[in-house]
């Protein structure tokens, strides 16, 4: 999985799921079409312009669990996030996606954010990369990395296990007998 | 040697984690809503398969329903519903729907009705999920994808998070509240320090405090940038939990009182607060970091978000908010809409009157048949503020109830992100003593003065 694109920049921090894609934008059920609300209430609105790789400020993504802002960042056209931190839940809903969200320390992020031109970034070799010569490699979770690299189904991967759940169930008590009606 | 985060995961671990893969760690309770959930039952029936375990999952309507009786149409969220309704029937999953006398924010039907208990695992797709912990579970909110992959295995592949004791020590001041504890620990800890962390709320002001007042700390964990906060169990939490409806018939007494850090456990971080020099607190910016004591002065901006932040809210750094002019008052949440919160609030708002529209939103239909029963309601009506049905409401404002653009909103909710509260509003997030006071002179009040 190799990404190779012009970057976009936010510099703001911060910036929580509600900015990414406003509440009242989830009241869908099914995944398509939230692209076109991506940020919807900032003014200036702004305009990727073809970008993949977003270049935002520290603690990217923090506040709901909603995994409509991966959707949503995936459906403008994204397919990576690069920040100094990135909130736990968002980071976790977008490996789910195929988004990849990439820490790097703060020089090479003002690097980034000062628009070097193309930037590469090479999932397999956790690396990326400016186009004027700057790199670095970046951490990612390793199931993760391995599912996205090889086609992996996570829920497929659980499923496979259910010898192992099914031996755990017949082990441990349950803690409540029932959620049906008492 | 092991703290409370590793005893409630090792008691979970289906399969441990190896090089190149994450542990399966398995869920005793998974809460689903109308808003998280819809793509994941869609994904189960795309692949043809069933819960796994609908005898562990329980449904309810809370983040887009309305909560006045004669509902104001919204097909979109109406749909939504409807959709809950038959993934459920379609699913076996229990649901407390709308006009069930158990539907309310899941967050607090969960701890009422005895389902939340202590050492459990608990999820929801929804990041306030934290709440739970207050019991001494380990309770995280988790995305779309996550909820489809419990409802399909019961479990989670999940890497182990690290824990960071937050330890507050010390008595809380008259008008000082666990709301002010929780927001003080953001703000000094910022809406980042808690990333890949836990944190577990140790020390005397914590295990001073009642179970609704710990649900009110650990549900504000992840402003604090952890996924989840928990709190040991103790005699204070048996008491809760006794009786519920959904609470074994014979606690587990001895099991629970295990569920404790062992005096010799390593945390990854410490970090402390000092309740006794607490004052109430309230925000000034657009994330819940940006809080200060409610007599204090708004900050120099320390960089261009928060300038932009400042630019948000109409405030000038140097600035007090004390006596500065609001328009609404929202009084619910899954902070803070259990019956003790509305309490406090009557106390205050008994024989006065609220000068700005005032919402109060009961958390759940037993704690709004409750607040009823104890003349509650009859003091907010009394006082000229709304009673509302049972729901989110005005924290996430996706079911009508918001504020317009511009306008000011002292909030006992917990997110002041730009237009949470909808689109252009502004919002303080404080407690309900201070949301009472403040609804009563309509301007931002410090509560310890009208006490």
């Amino acid at each position: 999985m190799k990404i190779r694109s012009k970057v976009f920049v936010i510099p703001n921090e911060n910036i929580d799921t509600d900015q990414i894609i406003p509440a009242r934008f989830l009241k869908v059920t099914d995944k398509s079409g939230l692209g076109a609300n991506l940020f919807a209430d900032w003014n200036p609105r702004p305009n990727p312009a073809g970008a993949a790789i977003l270049v935002a400020g520290h603690n990217f993504g923090c506040g709901s669990s909603r995994e409509h802002a991966p959707w949503a960042l995936l459906g403008a056209g994204f397919r990576a996030v690069v920040s100094t931190q990135i909130a736990d839940i968002f980071r976790n809903n977008a490996l789910k996606n195929g988004l990849l969200p990439i820490t790097v320390d703060p020089d090479l992020h003002a690097h980034l954010a000062a628009d070097p031109g193309e930037v590469t970034i090479d999932l397999a070799l956790q690396r990326i990369a400016s186009s004027d010569g700057v790199f670095a490699t970046f951490a990612i979770d390793p199931f993760a990395k391995h599912c996205l690299l090889h086609g992996v189904d996570q829920l497929g991967f659980l499923i496979a296990e259910s010898d192992a759940i099914d031996r755990y169930e017949s082990t441990h008590a349950a803690r409540i007998v029932t959620t049906s009606s008492v | 040697m092991r703290t409370l985060v590793d005893k409630i995961w090792d008691a979970h671990v289906v399969r441990p984690p190896m090089p190149e893969t994450p542990a399966i760690l398995y869920v005793d309770l998974h809460l689903v809503h109308e808003v998280t959930s819809p793509q994941a039952f869609s994904g189960l029936r795309a692949r043809g398969l069933r819960v796994r375990r609908p005898d562990r999952t329980l449904a309810t309507m809370d983040h887009s329903t309305p909560t006045l009786p004669v509902p104001a149409v919204d097909p979109d969220g109406m749909k939504q519903l409807v959709e809950l309704e038959k993934n459920c029937a379609e699913f076996g999953v229990p649901l407390y729907a709308l006009g069930s006398d158990r539907q309310g924010i899941v967050h607090v039907i969960g701890p009422e009705l005895g389902l939340t208990q202590p050492g459990m695992t608990i999820v929801c797709g929804d990041s306030h999920t934290s709440t739970h912990g207050a019991f001494g579970a380990l309770a995280f909110g988790i995305g779309t994808s996550e909820v489809e992959h419990v409802l399909a295995t019961q479990c989670l592949l999940q890497a182990k998070p690290l824990t960071m004791q937050v330890r507050v020590d010390g008595h809380l001041q008259p008008g000082v509240s666990a709301k002010d504890i929780i927001l003080a620990i953001i703000a000094e800890n910022g809406v980042d320090g808690g990333t890949g962390y836990v944190f577990e709320y140790t020390g005397g002001a914590i295990r001073a405090l009642s179970m609704e007042e710990r649900m009110t700390v650990c549900n504000m964990s992840i402003e604090g940038g952890a996924r989840a906060g928990l709190i040991a169990p103790d005699d204070t939490t048996f008491e809760y939990v006794l009786r519920r409806p959904f609470a074994p018939r014979n606690l587990p007494i001895a099991e629970w009182r295990a569920l404790s850090s062992d005096e010799d456990a390593i945390y990854d971080k410490t970090i402390t607060l000092d309740a006794s020099r607490l004052a109430p607190m309230i925000t000034y910016g657009t994330n819940p970091g940006m809080g200060m004591p409610i007599d204090g002065r708004v900050p120099e901006p320390s960089s261009e978000s928060e300038r932009k932040a400042l630019r948000y809210m109409g405030l000038t750094s140097g600035e007090t908010l004390l006596g500065k002019r609001i328009d609404v008052v929202f009084l619910g949440s899954c902070t803070n809409s259990r019956i003790s919160d509305l309490r406090l609030a009557a106390n205050v708002l008994r024989g006065r009157r609220v000068s700005v529209r005032t919402l109060v939103v009961p958390g759940s239909q037993q704690v709004k048949r409750q607040a009823e029963a104890e003349g509650l309601a009859d003091v907010f009506r009394a006082a000229g503020a709304e009673w509302r049905e049972a729901g989110c409401s005005m924290c996430i404002a996706m079911n009508g109830d918001a504020l317009s653009p511009g306008q000011y909103a002292v909030s006992t909710s917990n997110r002041n992100f730009e237009g949470r509260q909808g689109p252009g509003g502004r919002t303080f997030l404080a407690s309900p003593l201070t949301a009472a006071a403040t609804a009563v002179a309509g301007v931002i009040t410090d509560a310890r003065t009208v006490l």
